[in-house]
C-alpha cells in the first residue's frame, strides 16, 4: 500500500512538473493556459493521495473549473496569436532570477525541514479532511479569518459591479458625443 | 501466493465493477441515440431507422463502424496537438462522474464462500457503487466544469470562425447555467446534511412519507436542475453552440469520423449522468418505495428491483430529453442570457431587473 502511494505521488508530482515547465516555456498563451490547468488537477490528484478529498475537490472546481476557464476564454476572445515582443521586458529577467532564487531557497528550507521530521504514514481512516471537520473548522476556530475573507470577497464583487456598471443617460451621452467628435477629427484630418 | 490472491482480490473486483458499469453506460447511451431517432420520427409522423436489425436495433452498430471508416480529416491550419486532446477531455470528463453514482443497494445475502483459497473471505457485502466519496456532489459539478475546456478548445484549435463562435457560445452557457446548477442543488444538500451521493438516497428514504423523494420539498429547486441540465448538456432548446442554420455545425465543424464521434458520444453521455444526477438528488435514487416489505432488504431480487428502478427513473429522462427536442424551438442568443438571468433567479429571495441585469432585493 505504501508502495502505491509513493508510485502515485510521483507520477501526479512529474506530470505537475512537467506541465509547470511547459506552462512556463510555451509562446502561445493559450498553451500555456492548459498546462496551467493541468498542474491543478495533478495537484488534486496529490490532495486525493493525502486523504483530503474535499480540498482536491475545491482546487479542481475552483482553479480549473472557473477561474482558468474565464482566463482560456478570455485569450480564446482575444486571439491573442501574435508573439508579443519581449525585448521591453529586459528588466524582468533579473527580478525573475531573483524571485527564483528565492524560491529555490525556500524549497531547500522545505525539504531541510521535512527530512528533520519524524516520517509519519498517511492514515486512511483520518477525517481531517472531511467536509464536515472542515466546515466545524471554519465556523467555529477560524471564524475571523472566514469573516474577513468573507468581507474581501463582497468588496472584489462590489469593486466588480462598479468597474462594470452601465453609465447614467447624461454620462452617457457625454461619452458618447466624445467619441463621435473624435471620430470626425480623424476623419476630417485624413 | 493465497496471499498475493487476497491482497489483489478488492482491487480486481473494483476493475470488474468499472468495466461492468462502463459498458452498460456505453450500451444505454448508444441505445438512447437510437431511441432518440425512433421517437423524433414518431412525433414527427415518420418511421425511424428500421433497416439495420429486426426494429432497427443494430444502427448503433452500424453507425459505429460507418464513423469507424470514414475518413478522418485534419485541417491544416488547426494546432494539431489541442486539436487532438479535444474530443478526449470532453469524452473523459463526460464519463468520469459515473464513478460516484450508486446503482443499487448493498447486497449482503450472498455467500462468497464458494470462491477458492478463501479469497473473499471477511467480505460480507457488495456495494453497488464504484467509489463512494465524501463529496460526491461537488465531484459531479467539478468534474462538469472541466469539461467546458474539451468543447472550448476544439472551437478554438479548428481555426474556423464557425468553430470559434461555436466554443465561445456553448462555454459561455455552460459557465453561466453551471452557477444555476450548483445554486438548484444546495436545497437537497441542506435537507440531507451530506454531500455524499448514497447517504442523500439514505436520507430520502428514512423521510416521512410526505417528503420521501426530495422532489416533493425541492420542487422549484427540481425545476431549475432541469432548465440548468438542459443548458448544461446543450441540448434543445439551448442548442445554440451547434446551431446549424447559423454555425454550421458549431464547435464540431471541423472534425470528422471517430473524433466527432466522441463529441456525439460525450453530449449523450452528458445527458445521461446529469439524467442519473436528477435522479439521485430528487427523485430517491434507487429507492422504490414499499419494496422493503416484499423482499428482505440486501437480498438480490431486491437490489435487481431497486437497479431496474434506477434505469428506469434515468430512462424517464432520457424520454423527456427527446420528447422536449420534438416538441420546442431554439431559442436566440438573447433570449438564454435573459432566461438565465430570469428563471433561475426567481427560485431565489433576489429579483434581476431586466433593464440594467443588476441585482435587486424585493420590493
Amino acid at each position: 500500500m505504501d508502495m502505491v502511494s509513493t508510485a502515485l505521488f510521483f507520477l501526479f508530482a512529474g506530470f505537475a512538473i512537467m506541465c509547470a515547465i511547459s506552462m512556463v516555456y510555451h509562446k502561445n498563451p493559450l498553451y500555456s493556459a492548459i498546462s496551467l490547468v493541468g498542474v491543478f488537477i495533478a495537484l488534486a490528484c496529490i490532495y486525493l493521495t493525502l486523504a483530503a478529498p474535499f480540498i482536491a475537490i475545491v482546487q479542481i472546481l475552483v482553479y480549473a473549473g472557473a477561474i482558468m476557464v474565464l482566463v482560456v476564454f478570455v485569450i480564446m476572445l482575444l486571439n491573442l496569436d501574435d508573439e508579443p515582443n519581449t525585448s521591453r521586458l529586459r528588466y524582468l529577467y533579473a527580478l525573475g532570477g531573483g524571485l527564483g532564487i528565492v524560491l529555490l531557497a525556500q524549497t531547500l528550507f522545505v525539504v531541510y525541514a521535512v527530512s528533520r521530521t519524524p516520517n509519519t504514514a498517511v492514515d486512511p481512516n483520518a477525517t481531517v479532511g472531511n467536509t464536515l471537520d472542515i466546515g466545524r473548522a471554519m465556523y467555529t476556530e477560524y471564524l475571523l479569518p472566514v469573516e474577513i475573507v468573507g468581507v474581501m470577497l463582497l468588496m472584489a464583487i462590489v469593486g466588480s459591479v462598479v468597474l462594470a456598471r452601465r453609465l447614467s443617460q447624461p454620462a452617457l451621452e457625454l461619452v458618447i458625443d466624445n467619441e463621435q467628435e473624435r471620430v470626425n477629427e480623424e476623419l476630417g484630418l485624413e | 501466493m493465497e496471499e498475493t490472491l487476497k491482497l489483489v482480490f478488492p482491487y480486481v473486483v473494483i476493475l470488474v465493477g468499472v468495466l461492468l458499469a462502463f459498458q452498460g453506460v456505453l450500451m444505454i447511451v448508444a441505445y438512447t441515440v437510437l431511441g432518440e431517432r425512433k421517437v423524433l420520427g414518431w412525433i414527427q409522423g415518420r418511421v425511424g431507422p428500421n433497416r439495420v436489425g429486426p426494429w432497427g436495433v443494430l444502427q448503433p452498430f452500424a453507425d459505429l463502424l460507418k464513423f469507424i471508416f470514414k475518413e478522418d480529416i485534419v485541417p491544416n491550419e488547426s494546432s494539431k496537438l489541442i486539436y487532438y486532446l479535444a474530443p478526449m477531455i470532453a469524452l473523459t470528463c463526460a464519463l468520469m462522474p459515473i464513478v460516484v453514482y450508486p446503482f443499487g443497494p448493498t447486497i449482503t445475502s450472498i455467500d462468497w464462500s464458494f470462491l477458492p483459497y478463501g479469497i473473499a473471505e471477511g467480505v460480507h457485502t457488495l456495494r453497488l457503487v464504484i467509489a463512494r466519496i465524501d463529496v460526491g456532489v461537488l465531484f459531479v459539478l467539478s468534474i462538469t466544469s472541466v469539461g467546458v475546456y474539451g468543447i472550448m478548445l476544439a472551437g478554438w484549435s479548428s481555426n474556423s470562425k464557425y468553430s470559434l463562435m461555436g466554443g465561445l457560445r456553448s462555454s459561455a452557457q455552460m459557465i453561466s447555467y453551471e452557477l444555476a446548477m450548483g445554486t438548484s442543488v444546495i436545497g437537497v444538500v441542506m435537507l440531507a446534511g451530506s454531500l455524499d451521493l448514497t447517504e442523500i438516497i439514505r436520507v430520502q428514504m428514512g423521510s416521512p412519507w410526505y417528503m420521501r423523494w426530495f422532489i416533493i420539498p425541492q420542487f422549484i429547486g427540481f425545476v431549475v436542475f432541469l432548465i440548468s441540465a438542459f443548458a448544461e448538456t446543450n441540448r434543445v432548446p439551448f442548442d445554440l453552440p451547434e446551431a446549424e442554420t447559423e454555425l454550421v455545425a458549431g464547435f464540431h465543424t471541423e472534425y470528422s469520423a471517430l473524433k466527432f464521434a466522441l463529441f456525439f458520444m460525450a453530449e449523450y453521455v452528458n445527458m445521461f449522468t446529469v439524467s442519473m444526477m436528477a435522479t439521485v438528488l430528487f427523485l430517491g435514487g434507487w429507492y422504490v418505495p414499499g419494496l422493503s416489505h416484499l423482499f428482505d432488504v440486501g437480498s438480490v431480487p431486491y437490489a435487481l428491483i431497486s437497479i431496474g428502478a434506477f434505469i428506469g427513473k434515468v430512462i424517464f429522462f432520457l424520454f423527456l430529453y427527446i420528447w422536449i427536442r420534438g416538441t420546442l424551438p431554439r431559442f436566440s442568443f438573447r433570449s438564454v442570457d435573459e432566461f438565465r438571468l430570469e428563471v433561475p433567479a426567481s427560485a431565489r429571495p433576489f429579483e434581476f431587473d431586466r433593464d440594467d441585469h443588476s441585482c435587486v432585493l424585493p420590493k
